[in-house]
């Protein structure tokens, strides 16, 4: 009787979890299948939720009215320098933080975390003042890249990664007369590598995916992010069913195929430097 | 006696510097940028809030900029439509995402990741792009699938987005439908944390499924709770994409939150003295809400 009631119960959990499932995907799904049926732009067109008239007009025409190449490269290139830059200065000062007790370490620290709680729209304007009136960088890679070059988030991630590597082994190398940069280099960073694997994926996904400071220090078509380029397309072409949703999956397809071809760290990685509970 | 005192600072820096001085060098890029795209940000921005901002030359005002603002019946607003906002997405999407991790957790560890990936899965699309796909689902014309979906069971169509009565309820409710992936897979790997000693010891005792879950489970989950809480209410006060890409704030303000306002004051107004006044108030209202959280839903969990 206990078991027949507990296969029901499971029974009933798995419909309420796929019900749920394909309302979280449809939004994805209908992008997609939008993208390749050529619409043609009329009025009474209503979009099939099946990939029916299958074309790659929508795709076509997107990209023929649009920078999305050069963009796409300005993504990709942002992105990069972003993960290399966040990755290498996040873990050294989280080795730094977690393993050599420095007088002040404590106080700097927490200096830097307490800021985490001020929102981005209060620095936002003499940030902006800053980088294009007193450095003269608007418009510019510069510019997008440096203010979030090394978050005191990811500093955060890396402290409480570094914090669980044994310490045993920086003594060891350090009789070994390592310098402290060698053992950074030779003995942490290969022990962290699964923790630096998850900052890089996360750091490049939200790169990828910033959109308001990209937007508001670019000026010209060519400098835009692939973020930012979107959403001058979708204002300027309402119409074009299925050349925004092809632009829409442009802007979301390498993340999507990122997603699926590292998996585990995305699923895994959401748990370092998290709450124990 | 006046020899010593000088060497002794001099050698006690040099052996600070010997000791540590490769520690401080870790950490010297992170306080630079820290120094000029932070600190110096906060404090310039608060200086601004009490002038009447000019490139070439500034004035003192005072409080003038926050006498405005709360005076202002778009702010105002804009407040009462960020309140909203944030009170009816965070906790729905807190019992949402506990819902779908308790139903998750009963799964064969094969099922788990297949829904953990699912459910993640529009958490890696942007921001940008998950407005524009739910700008065409709430479109009103023909294209709109919600309005088909209505049509289905014979309602009549909606106008989502494009009446004020409506557009902040359906961003509330693209809200609702979205990821909730990230808070799923801290919920199950805390829930995978609770010792079974403990529902064994609650079986003995005849306790209900009922009182396990309120003895047992929720308690010990209190601390993930807490986490998406603050993270939630945080987030939710500053949204920003889903505004400027699905609404501009409209119709007649009905949209407008305090991020799109200080948006709006101070990059199509430039008026960069109000805006930053605005941006304190948010401030303000983020930290005072989070430390009355920490406050009140905290407490030591043993186990």
């Amino acid at each position: 009787m206990k078991t027949r009631s507990k296969t029901i119960f499971l029974l009933i959990a798995a419909a309420c979890l796929i019900v749920w499932s394909i309302v979280t995907i449809i939004p994805l799904y209908w992008m997609l299948v939008g993208s390749v049926q050529d619409s043609a732009a009329t009025a009474s067109f209503r979009p099939s939720m099946l990939p029916e008239a299958f074309s790659f007009a929508p795709y076509e025409r997107f990209f023929a009215k649009t920078a999305a190449w050069r963009w796409l490269l300005n993504s990709l290139f942002i992105s990069s320098v972003l993960t290399i830059t966040n990755v290498f200065f996040a873990s050294l000062a989280g080795y730094a933080f977690a393993k050599l007790k420095f007088p002040g370490s404590n106080a700097i620290f927490w200096v830097l975390l307490s800021t985490m709680m001020i929102p981005a729209q209060v620095t936002l304007i003499p940030l902006y003042i800053l980088i294009v009136n007193v450095f003269n960088l608007g418009d510019s890679y510069t510019a997008i890249i440096l203010p979030t070059a090394i978050t005191v988030g990811n500093i955060f991630l890396m402290k409480q990664y570094m914090s669980s590597l044994p310490t045993s082994l920086i003594h060891a190398a350090r009789i070994d007369a390592c310098s402290e940069f060698g053992i950074f280099w030779k003995v942490i960073l290969p022990l962290a590598k699964p923790g630096l694997a998850v900052l890089a994926i996360f750091t490049f996904v939200a790169s990828w995916n910033e959109f308001f400071w990209p937007f508001l220090i670019t000026n010209s078509t060519e400098m835009r992010t692939i973020q930012v380029g979107l959403a001058s397309f979708v204002f300027a072409e309402s119409t074009d069913f299925g050349a925004i949703m092809a632009g829409a999956s442009v802007g979301a397809l390498p993340m999507l195929i990122l997603f699926f071809s590292l998996q585990r760290y995305f699923l895994q990685g959401i748990t370092i430097g998290a709450v124990k509970g | 006696m006046t020899t010593i005192a000088p060497n002794r600072v001099r050698s006690s820096a040099g052996r600070l510097w010997r000791e540590y001085g490769w520690a401080y060098l870790f950490i010297l890029a992170p306080v630079l940028l820290f120094l000029v795209f932070t600190l110096y940000p906060v404090v310039s921005a608060l200086i601004m809030s009490f002038q009447q901002y000019n490139i070439m030359n500034s004035t003192w005002i005072g409080f003038d900029n926050y006498e405005r603002l709360f005076q202002d019946a778009t702010f105002w607003k804009s407040m009462r439509n960020t309140v909203i906002f944030t009170v009816c997405t965070v906790p729905v999407n807190i019992i949402i995402t506990f819902v779908l991790s308790y139903l998750i957790y009963q799964m064969k560890t094969k099922w788990q990741t297949f829904f953990k990936a699912t459910l993640y899965l529009p958490a890696v699309a942007s921001g940008v792009t998950i407005s524009i796909v739910w700008l065409a689902i709430f479109d009103p014309t023909n294209v709109g699938l919600l309005n088909r979906f209505l049509e289905w069971f014979g309602l009549d169509p909606v106008i989502w987005l494009g009446q004020s009565k409506t557009a902040l309820f359906s961003l509330i409710l693209m809200n609702w439908l979205g990821s909730h992936g990230a808070g799923i897979i801290l919920y199950l790997a805390s829930m995978g944390g609770v010792p079974k000693s403990l529902y064994e010891a609650a079986d003995i005792d005849h306790a209900s499924g009922w009182t396990k879950f309120t003895r047992i489970t929720w308690p010990l989950l209190k601390p993930t709770t807490l986490y998406l809480l603050v993270t939630g209410v945080i987030t939710s006060f500053q949204v920003f994409i889903s505004v400027y890409m699905m609404t501009q704030g409209g119709p007649n303000f009905a949209t407008t939150t305090i991020a799109y306002l200080i948006y709006q004051t101070a990059f199509q107004f430039y008026e960069f003295g109000l805006a930053s006044a605005q941006s304190f108030v948010l401030a303000f209202l983020i930290i005072l809400v989070s430390v009355i959280q920490f406050k009140y839903f905290s407490s030591d969990v043993e186990y």
